[in-house]
């Protein structure tokens, strides 16, 4: 059953890195602006040489 | 005949500027195929197919990116390096960020083209748009692009930046705060995980297998604890700490008393190996908490509830003999240059040209006011029409206006005035707590001293209010969302406790009770106006920018269809005069046009056509509809006022709403402060409704001070609660629902004293597992939550508040 505390840490470990992450996430602003990248990510650019012929 | 002209002029309207979609006038202005209205639209156009970012036509959705007239040297200030410095984020080497405020934001086209800045300067390293704040954040080397180019730039493409005083040293302003949301993850986390670890527990498979899983499971409850109690909790404990020393008994001691408590006598069991403590039901406690501190807040972007009159200020004018002047170094006997839109900022005298002065967001008086070389003006004002001189005779701090903000008033916090419904509670409960957690233990004490001290630590554990912390977050939280989206933004939810207490009303005239200066009332005497005449007469209206002809503008039809003005002048603070379609019109003051003054009002246009007097104008402030209406839904439960700058014109048709001697004209900023005062001192719980810079006393004096906002992205002065000046008619159904969410506060103490006896009943008899209180504790949380998500939409509803949906 010791095997239990392998898991529980391999658990907890994991549960950090998510909190971890979201900390990260915090401090780092994603959470300032929750709208901008929803647009942001549907531009498409074309790329330049295709612009020129036209 | 007239059939060709007709569809000359059709065709004509078909031409759409290609950048703006505003009617293209003449063929002066063209691109290949495409046709602009103005140089300015061309220009963008130009600029941005050179920099192959032509899709932005493709990307946005509609089209309003017209231009706004803009003077030359609009952002001369930004030259100074001082100036530039204090508006910057961050500056090292050449390398500058700035935060940009572009109000005319409006679509994602917009995201679009403002992040593509660096295609069109290579000073521009990089740009970033915030949608919703309507700011952008530019990363730029001041070497090669300066402040003022910037600015420039931004403006040629449609986004003139806006600066004000207020943006002056924004970089030592104190960022946003996301501590709660970071003891929020560690309190969560912590929950969830000690949760998991406290199962075996519950469920009695401890004693199946071996029991080190017992003591090592304790120690990790333990470790995920500590940063609970040292980091996520540290605002009770130290709220706790603060009010001990006051003396004063609140909420949070209680709840600190649990905190403390569940942790030490945890500790105590694991250590002790005599039982797995309460440390999940700590956790969870602490979480659910914070839960409701953070449900309790709500931001509306673009609206503040703390402006001044510096985020309505320029940050610098221009002198006389040349250059720029920072408006805080202003000084008395200083010559200034002010053109026409721009703002004066200190009290002056005209030393040279015309002034037709705007105050309407000072006194709300919408029709621009003349004055002669040599009068007194005052800060505030927007000059319309030419360039004037003034010579400065007051120092900013010491003008008309801003003497206002150095009243006692602006000074104190109100949140601090009013006592807390839960605190009020707090100190009943904290007492009561106390004394049956003593006398329980002196019950015991006798018996057996071992159960003595579990009883006592089990009431105190039981009996911390999380429930009753919860009940005005989550309640209030949620009524304060509920009255967000049917257009009433409250600051917070201590508004809504306030708003029960209001027993009087006082009500700001021009701006609030009437409409605003972009919807006057028209009425025209003379001879009746034939559909072609109506249509010149809008025509040649629309071509002036000033509220009179404007509103004769609209008062005389939409235009649809466009004809050549020939001779059109405009001479600012007289009149108006045209030649459409071989007719003569001119349209003005009494002396412009030499005809015999019928009535000596303000506000009165006479037109001329073909040099013939035709008839008059007069214009008014429109009274909102919806007023006297709103004014007998009120007058059966509050006592109104009303305070007006304005003098008493119309105090015999105001006088059959509000009784007599409540009625007072010719208030000055400071008379509308003193007069609010004068109420509370009789006791009185006042609500001020008011909209501009000269209500900000009274506003703030207030127990509540609402503002009318025609549209939320305008400037509003510091206030309570913004309210959508379309919703000004359901203001007694807002203040019946703020009523009612206080009744709904009542219940949920209700719900969670029972939850607490109940609690008790199990905590004095010494039977308080921890599976009770793991079961117990977030029980009677997530009732609080529900009943008072559930209940303040059920009030709503119930209430008939429109909710508006809208983003």
């Amino acid at each position: 059953m010791k095997i239990i505390f392998v898991l529980i840490a391999l658990s907890l470990l994991i549960a950090l890195g998510f909190l971890i992450s979201f900390l990260w996430a915090v401090r780092t602003g994603q959470y300032e602006d929750d709208y901008t990248p929803s647009v942001r990510i549907l531009f498409e650019d074309r790329p330049e040489s295709e612009s020129k012929q036209e | 005949m007239d059939t060709l002209v007709e569809t000359k002029l059709m065709l004509e309207t078909d031409l759409q500027c290609y950048h703006c979609g505003e009617p293209c006038t003449d063929h002066d202005h063209t691109v290949e195929d495409k046709h602009f209205c103005c140089q300015g639209c061309q220009m963008v156009y130009e600029l941005l197919s050179e920099n192959n970012l032509e899709s932005f036509y493709a990307q946005r959705e509609r089209s309003s990116a017209r231009q706004e007239g803009w003077t030359a040297d609009r952002y001369a200030a930004l030259e100074q390096m001082e100036i530039a410095e204090q508006l910057l984020d961050f500056r090292e080497g050449s390398l500058c960020k700035i935060t940009l405020n572009l109000p005319q934001i409006h679509c994602t086209a917009c995201i679009w083209l403002l992040e593509k800045l660096y295609k069109l300067h290579p000073g521009i390293h990089n740009s970033q748009v915030n949608f919703l704040r309507k700011e952008a954040y530019i990363t730029f080397d001041i070497e090669l692009i300066s402040l003022r180019k910037l600015a420039e730039l931004l403006a040629s493409i449609g986004y003139a930046p806006d600066f004000n005083l207020s943006d002056l040293g924004r970089r030592d302003q104190p960022k946003k705060d996301w501590t709660l949301i970071y003891q929020l993850g560690v309190a969560g986390f912590a929950f969830g995980n000690s949760m998991l670890l406290s199962f075996p527990e519950y469920l009695g498979l401890d004693h199946l297998s071996e029991s080190y899983f017992r003591s090592s499971f304790g120690y990790i409850n333990l470790g995920l604890a500590l940063p609970v109690v040292l980091y996520s909790a540290r605002d009770y404990l130290r709220a706790a700490r603060a009010n001990l020393r006051s003396g004063t008994l609140t909420i949070d001691i209680p709840i600190t008393l649990g905190i403390l408590t569940l942790f030490i006598r945890s500790a105590w069991e694991i250590f002790q190996q005599s039982g797995a403590g309460y440390l999940d039901s700590l956790t969870g406690l602490v979480f659910f908490l914070l839960i409701g501190k953070w449900f309790q807040q709500k931001t509306y972007h673009q609206l503040s509830f703390e402006r001044d009159y510096q985020a309505y200020f320029p940050i610098a004018v221009r002198l006389l003999q040349g250059g720029t002047k920072a408006v805080k170094e202003l000084e008395v006997g200083d010559h200034i240059l002010i053109s026409n839109g721009e703002l004066l900022p200190a009290d002056g005298r005209l030393i040279r040209g015309s002034a037709n002065m705007d105050y309407s967001f000072v006194s709300g008086e919408a029709i621009p006011v003349r004055k002669q070389i040599g009068d007194q003006l005052y800060a505030g004002g927007r000059q319309t029409g030419e360039q004037i001189e003034i010579q400065i005779n007051r120092p900013i701090a010491q003008s008309y206006l801003t003497r206002l903000w150095d009243q006692e008033t602006f000074r104190k916090d109100k949140e601090k005035q009013h006592v807390l419904t839960t605190n009020k509670m707090g100190r009943y409960f904290t007492l009561t707590i106390l004394s049956i957690a003593l006398l329980s233990l002196l019950y015991w004490l006798p018996q057996d001293a071992g159960m003595a001290i579990n009883v006592f630590t089990a009431v105190l554990i039981i009996a911390c209010p999380c429930a009753i912390a919860l009940s005005v977050p989550f309640t209030l939280g949620s009524a304060l969302r509920i009255l967000g989206s049917s257009g009433l933004f409250l600051k917070n939810t201590n508004v809504i406790e306030r708003l029960q207490e209001i027993s009087c009303i006082v009500f700001d005239k021009t701006g609030t009770l009437t409409e605003s200066q972009q919807n006057l009332g028209v009425e025209y005497r003379g001879a009746p106006l034939d559909a072609s005449q109506r249509k010149q007469l809008a025509l040649l209206c629309q071509q002036s920018t000033h509220p009179l002809s404007r509103a004769i503008a609209a008062w005389a039809g939409p235009v649809r269809e466009t004809a050549p003005i020939e001779n059109f002048e405009e001479i600012t603070g007289k009149g108006i005069s045209g030649c459409i379609k071989q007719h003569q019109f001119q349209l003005g003051s009494a002396d412009f046009l030499a005809v015999e003054p019928l009535l000596a009002r303000t506000g009165q246009v006479f037109l001329r056509i073909d040099k013939a007097y035709v008839g008059a104008f007069t214009i008014h402030n429109l009274y909102r509809a919806s007023f006297p209406d709103l004014i007998d839904r009120l007058a059966s439960r509050y006592e109104l006022h009303l305070l007006s700058g304005d003098n008493d014109r119309e105090s015999r048709f105001l006088s059959t709403y509000f009784p007599k001697d409540h009625l007072h004209f010719k208030q000055s900023p400071e008379d509308k402060l003193a007069f609010i005062q004068s109420l509370q001192q009789q006791g009185k719980k006042v609500m001020m409704i008011g909209d501009g810079l000269n209500d900000a006393g009274a506003l703030q004096q207030s127990e509540v001070g609402l503002v009318i906002a025609e549209n939320t992205n305008n400037f509003t002065p510091a206030s309570d609660a913004i309210l959508d000046a379309e919703r000004f008619a359901d203001i007694p159904d807002f203040l019946e629902y703020s009523r009612g969410s206080n009744r709904l506060v009542i219940y949920a103490y209700v719900l969670a004293i029972i939850y607490n006896i109940i609690g008790l009943s199990f905590a004095v008899q010494g039977l308080l597992s921890p599976v009770i209180a793991a079961i117990l504790m977030p029980m009677s949380s997530i009732t609080i939550v529900t009943f008072g998500v559930v209940s303040s939409r059920l009030l709503a509803q119930r209430r008939g508040l429109k909710i508006k949906t809208q983003t």
